[in-house]
Parts: C-alpha cells; structure tokens; sequence
C-alpha cells in the first residue's frame, strides 16, 4: 500500500477583469522573461481596460513593428498616440468605453528630456555631445530599464491616464527589470567615477594613495587613455544633474510598491519561464511589491478529455494494422500528442503552484494565427477577463 | 579537395569554418542546437570546444553537469572518439585573464576588483564587455598546442589547433550583429590602445571564412523575422551567415489535401467517426467531432508554418529542419540532433 498523495494545490484563478476595473488600479506592471508574449499580453490588457472603461496608456519597449500595426497604428514613437477603437462589435462592450493610447519608449531620446530637465542649457549641450554620454544613454545595460521608469514616473505624475500598463524591456533575466536602474544608479553615484572625476582634490586620493594612480593607470591601459578623458568630462557635468536623477529615480521605485500598483508576471508554459516567474514572484515578495497574479501564455488544451493518449495511441495502432482509416488513425495521433502535451504543461503549472500556493493564474489558450489586429488582441484581452476557462465549458475552443 | 573548395563546399555547408556562433530568438532552443552542433562536429573523433557567453549555465543544464567554471571542462564524447568540452566566459575573469596575459599584472587584479573597476571597465564600454567574450572564443579558435598561451599564442610554434572547431552560444538575434561588430562597438569609445589592437585581432576572425553564424528559428512569425533581420544586419556588418536552423519543427500527421480541407472546416467527419467505430473507441460521433476541432486548429497552424517556411527558404542560405523532440531535450535528444545535423551536412 502506498502512503495517500497529498491533494494537488489549486491556484486560486487571476480575476483580470476586477483587477483593470477597480479605479484603485493605477498602475500595472507586465514583467517576465523574453519570448513569452509579453508585450502582446500588456497591449490585450491596454484594450480591455480601454473598452471596459479605462483611460489607459501602454508604454512598450517592443520595437516590432507588428504591435503597432494591430493597433492600428503606424509607428509608435517615444509620446503616447491614440489607438483608434472604431472596430469590433459594440454590442459587446457594457460599459461607456474609455481610451487607449500606446507609446513607444524611446531610451536615448527619454535621457536627453531628462538631462535638458535638470541642467541649465550650456551643461546639457555639454553632457549631450560627450562621447561617453552617448555610449551610456544608448547602450548602458539598464539604461533602458532606468528609462522605462524614469517615462512611467512621468506618466503617472501628468495625471492624463487612469491606468498605466507598463511593457517591461526585453532581457534574460526578469528580475532586471527591478535591479537594473539601481545598477545605473551605483554607477553614476560610484566611488570609482568620483575618483576619476577629481582624483587630484579628493580626500579619498590621498588615503588609498598609490591604488587610485594604478587604477586609474590600468584603465586608461585598457580603454585608452580618450576614454577617460571623456569619463571625467561627463562626470564633471553630469555631477550637478545627479542629485535630482538620482531622486526620481528612486520616487519612481516606491511608486512601485504603492497601493495602486500591480504587478502581472507572464509566463510561457516552459520548464524556463516557468522558472523565471517563480524568481520574479519570489523577488516581489522580498521587495514588497505587489503582485496581482501570473498569466500562463499558449497553453494546449485536447477538446477530448475523456479519450487519453494511451487509448489514443493503441487505437491508432490498431487501425495501422488494420491497414484502413488513415485519418482517424492520424486524429488519434495527434491528440495523444495534445493530451501528452496538456498533460506536461499542467505538471509544470502545478509545481509553480506547490511553490507559491495562493498565487491567482490564468491561462491564455495558444492561437493557430498570430495576432494582427485588434481583433486578436481584443480575443486575448477575453480569454485573459474571462480566466481562458470559457473553453472548457464549451469543450470547442481549443489551441494549436 | 583543394584549400578553395573546402572554404565553401558545393551545398553552402560550414567548410572549413571553425568558429560557428550559434543565434537566435529567445525561446527558439539555439542552446540545444549549439550543443548538437559541438556533437555533430566532433563525432569521428574531434575536439570541439562550445562556449557559453550569457551567464545562464545553460550548458550545464544541457548536458546535466555540474555549473561550469571559468575552465574548459570536458562535458561529452561525441560517436567515434570526439570530445565535447564546454566553458562559460565571464567577462570579469576574462579581462583579468587578458591582464595577466598581456601585461603579467596577475597582482593587479585584486586592486582593480576592490575598486570596482572590472565592473567598472566591463560596464563603461558596452562593446568591451563584448571584446572579451568574443575574444576568448577567437583566441580559442587559434589556439596551438605546444605554443605559450601567452602573448595570445605568438609564440612561434605552429603546432595543430587544440581545437578543431568552437562553437559559440551567442546572444539572441536582435543583438547579434551588434555582439559580434565589435571593432565597431569599440571604435566608438576608444580609437587607439590596446584594447582597440585586441579587438582588431577578433575581427580579423569574426571576418574570415573560418567564422559562420547560424540562425536558430521556429516555425512563428516573430523568431522568423527576427532570424531574416538578423540575417540582414550579420551581413551588413561584413560576417558570413552559415545557415538557418529551424528548431522544433513537427510532424504535419496529415496529407495536404485533408490538412487543407481541415483548416477550412470541410473535414470528413463522418470517415473519421467510422474510423473511431472501427477502432471501439466508445461515442465515435462526438468523438470524431471533438478531434475535427483538434485537426483544425493543427491545420491552420501548419498553414500558418507553411507560409513561414517558404518565407525561410527563400534566402540564399541552406536551411535545415530540427524536429520537436516533444518529451523535452535530454542527453540523447542531443546526440539524435546531432545525427541529424551530420546527415543534413552541416559538418
């Protein structure tokens, strides 16, 4: 006799819908590791907030031109634009709708605004032409984390949108989301580029003594010695804006952990991202951020649940020998294929729930087509209001 | 065959390429194929060293060792012979490395770390991080052995290569180009100085024929976009592309004529339900259309894969097909990649 399994832990189910329409939400925060939908994900909750009610914006960092065109836009650039709502059947809507706007973060171009924010004329032209600067505004890994806050501040603090979805920018990791603009931050604020700054009227110079000439010696060596020169130029100048950079970043940071703030993690179910929301989750918890709940992209479900892979397979070896019914032998085969496959996503779903019982989930079913238009993302903003579950109810919504 | 022909044989294959950097989406599994590729060029007795550059110990995970260090471990044996050794390049170690190397400042390296200035040197250029990851894979590409490691192998002997072929799992494709242009990169920050000679010398690599870049796709819209734009800017930068990969690609189950009626909504659902009849399986009409809608959905998909894969093939480039190994990849999913690789004539 074996010892009784322990009951299976049930995922309590995310409630889109009362999450975009309580007016308490202000700002949701999409976060996850790359290639799991993401974006698509921020933009269907966008347009069901928006239909629902909501004057909301989406902040992307997805250059694809592909979003843009579903929501009917051209380009997106670094200013929220209107996305018309015109199409889709108004009778479904039960509320007065309300608007999108979407936007396109533009990393470099939101620096500059915020180095002409914050310096006088002459040290922005300054800081604006410095090589490094430029490197830094354009390629710093975290720059784009950094500046993704830095437009999330501004946005909330215009007062324009009810409702913020914020995309968060692509990476391996999904914890850089919170741990890049403080790296940005360290570095800018780094003992090392005070002492490159002014290394000759430091105090620090004269105690570390010799150490601070090797330093600054080895490199100079490496990068040359044009490098530091331009280092030292930006430091100079970038000195007076930093206080105040250094501020808003951090007020951004505790916006995110203000009531009004949610956090959505988007997962693929994949033995990876699965194990980067369960990072992320943890992190939230660490950090006090709250999270409102994890949504499980592409999921396969079989239309059969009673037929399963094992009968499946036998039946369509069976009818191989039989040497007839080539296509029911194939229909056979390719749900034993689903099942196995809904069957492993689902032993996966639940070992993020043994994890982190009591975190809401819902899942959004993969679609055969990719999403092109509004449509498309308003049936993802459905699947994702109504708990993707409608489908089991009906038992004809499947995916590919 | 003549030192030309193997440069680039008849079918656009690899040649006589030693450095294969390996690309693609997020998601798209060119860790998986990187590591099969390694098998596939060492089996027959190779010695292939793969090299991870991200930090994610994917490697490890693949091959179900241990996290590897900053050391080129034996990770396989590939058919007949080969081996498979694998190493994570760090950034901060390699820069360490390069001093010691160059300037004999092993001692150095504390100062510099205490200070924070590895961190500081690696972050301040985004390219000279870069430089480094790229620059221990080309300096393992022309490593000889019996030569002095130091003074990047100028010692004189010429003896053969430690290794026949790297294979490089490399950043995703939407910053490829960039990861390996890095003279590029590094001209932008520091036009003169050593590190700018170092990489110079990686380019001189990167640029040759001994170098392809492989892109990894699935069968969806966005991966596939990302590999053709990919494929654009690797050229733009003056790189050979080697191939296209396209990963996970599954069995159709069905002929076209009835993938075809299926994603229209016209399948024969009454042949399939006598099928099931035939088969005992109880309630064969519901049954038959339950699984219609299961076909349906599958043929849609295809047609959607199908218009993808014309779209792939359609570059000058040989493009070879990996099939989903749907129970999830493991030591011997590797090895059967791998084959598949070989018979494809990637090797």
């Amino acid at each position: 006799m074996t010892a009784p399994h322990p009951p299976r832990p049930k995922a309590p189910a995310f409630d889109v819908d009362a999450l975009l329409d309580s007016p308490s939400t202000r700002i949701i925060v999409c976060c996850g590791s790359g290639g799991v939908g993401k974006t698509t994900s921020a933009a269907a909750l966008g347009l069901r907030a928006a239909e629902r009610g909501r004057d909301t914006v989406v902040i992307t960092v997805d250059p694809a031109r592909r979003l843009a065109q579903s929501m009917g836009l051209r380009r997106l650039d670094n200013t929220p634009r209107p996305v018309p709502l015109a199409s889709g059947d108004d009778g479904a809507r039960q509320r007065p709708p309300g608007t999108l706007h979407a936007m396109m973060l533009d990393m470099k171009r939101t620096f500059d605004e915020i180095v002409e924010a914050h310096a006088d004329p002459e040290r922005a032209r300054q800081i604006l032409a410095n090589p490094f600067y430029q490197s830094l505004s354009s390629s710093f890994s975290g720059t784009q984390e950094y500046m993704a806050m830095e437009k999330l501040g501004q946005l909330r603090q215009s007062g324009d949108w009810d409702l913020i979805i914020v995309d968060t920018p692509p990476s391996r990791s999904a914890l850089d989301f919170l741990d890049a603009p403080k790296r940005l931050g360290r570095f800018l604020d780094g003992r090392l580029l005070k002492i490159l700054s002014a290394p000759a009227k430091s105090g620090a110079f004269r105690l570390i003594g010799a150490g601070v000439g090797m330093v600054t010696g080895v490199i100079s060596k490496i990068v040359g010695a044009q490098v530091l020169k331009d280092v030292q130029t930006f430091v100079t100048a970038f000195d007076a804006v930093f206080g105040g950079f250094q501020e808003r970043a951090e007020q951004t940071y505790r916006l995110l952990q203000a009531p009004g703030t949610a956090f959505v993690v988007v997962a693929a179910p994949d033995p990876d991202a699965l194990r980067e929301a369960s990072y992320f989750i943890e992190r939230l918890n660490e950090d006090r951020m709250p999270l409102a709940g994890v949504v499980v992209n592409r999921t396969h479900r079989t239309a059969v649940q009673q037929l399963s892979a094992a009968r499946s397979l036998a039946a369509a070896e069976a009818l191989d020998e039989s040497g007839d019914h080539a296509l029911a032998a194939s229909a056979l085969r390719l749900h034993a294929e689903r099942t196995q496959v809904q069957a492993r996503e689902i032993r996966l779903r639940e070992h993020l729930t043994s994890a982190h019982p009591g975190v809401p989930i819902v899942e959004v079913p993969a679609r055969p087509e990719d999403v092109h238009d509004l449509d498309g993302l308003r049936e993802i903003g459905e699947a994702l209001g109504t708990g993707g579950t409608r489908q089991g109810a009906g038992g004809e919504r499947v995916s590919g | 065959m003549s030192a030309r022909d193997r440069e680039r044989d008849g079918n656009g294959a690899v040649g006589r390429s030693r450095l294969h950097v390996v690309t693609g989406k997020g998601g798209t599994g060119k860790t998986t194929v990187a590591a099969s590729l390694a098998l596939a060029l060492a089996s027959g007795g190779g010695r292939v060293l793969l090299v991870e550059v991200e930090g994610r110990q994917g490697i490890a995970r693949l091959f179900d060792c241990p996290p590897l260090p900053y050391e080129e471990r034996r990770v396989a044996v590939a058919p007949d012979g080969g081996e498979v050794f694998a190493l994570a390049v760090d950034a901060e170690a390699a820069l360490l490395e390069y001093l010691e190397m160059f300037y004999g400042m092993r001692r150095a390296g504390h100062v510099l770390t205490r200070f924070g200035a590895v961190d500081f040197a690696t972050t301040i250029a985004p390219g000279m991080r870069d430089v480094l990851l790229t620059g221990k894979a080309t300096e393992a590409v022309r490593r000889r052995t019996g030569s002095d490691r130091r003074r990047g192998g100028r010692g004189g002997s010429q003896g053969p290569f430690v290794y026949d072929a790297v294979v490089v799992d490399a950043p995703p494709t939407g910053r490829i180009a960039q990861f390996l242009s890095v003279s590029a990169e590094v001209a932008g920050l520091a036009r003169v100085g050593p590190i700018r000679n170092h990489a110079d010398k990686v380019m001189e690599t990167m640029r040759s024929h001994e170098t392809s870049v492989h892109f990894v796709s699935v069968l969806e819209e966005m991966p596939a976009q990302e590999c053709l734009d990919g494929i654009a800017d690797v050229r733009g930068v003056g790189l050979n592309v080697g191939s296209v990969l396209i990963n996970m690609v599954r069995d159709p189950l069905f002929g076209p004529r009835i993938l075809s009626a299926a994603a229209e909504g016209d399948l024969d659902i009454d042949t399939l339900a006598r099928g099931l009849k035939a088969a005992m399986l109880e309630n064969p009409e519901q049954k038959s259309r339950q699984l219609a809608v299961e076909i349906t959905e599958h043929a849609r998909r295809i047609r959607v894969e199908t218009a993808i894969r014309e779209r792939l093939s359609g570059i000058e480039y040989p493009v070879r097909e990996l099939p989903l190994i749907s129970d999830g990849i493991d030591l011997a999913g590797l090895y059967d990649l791998a084959e598949l690789l070989r018979e494809q004539g990637m090797t």
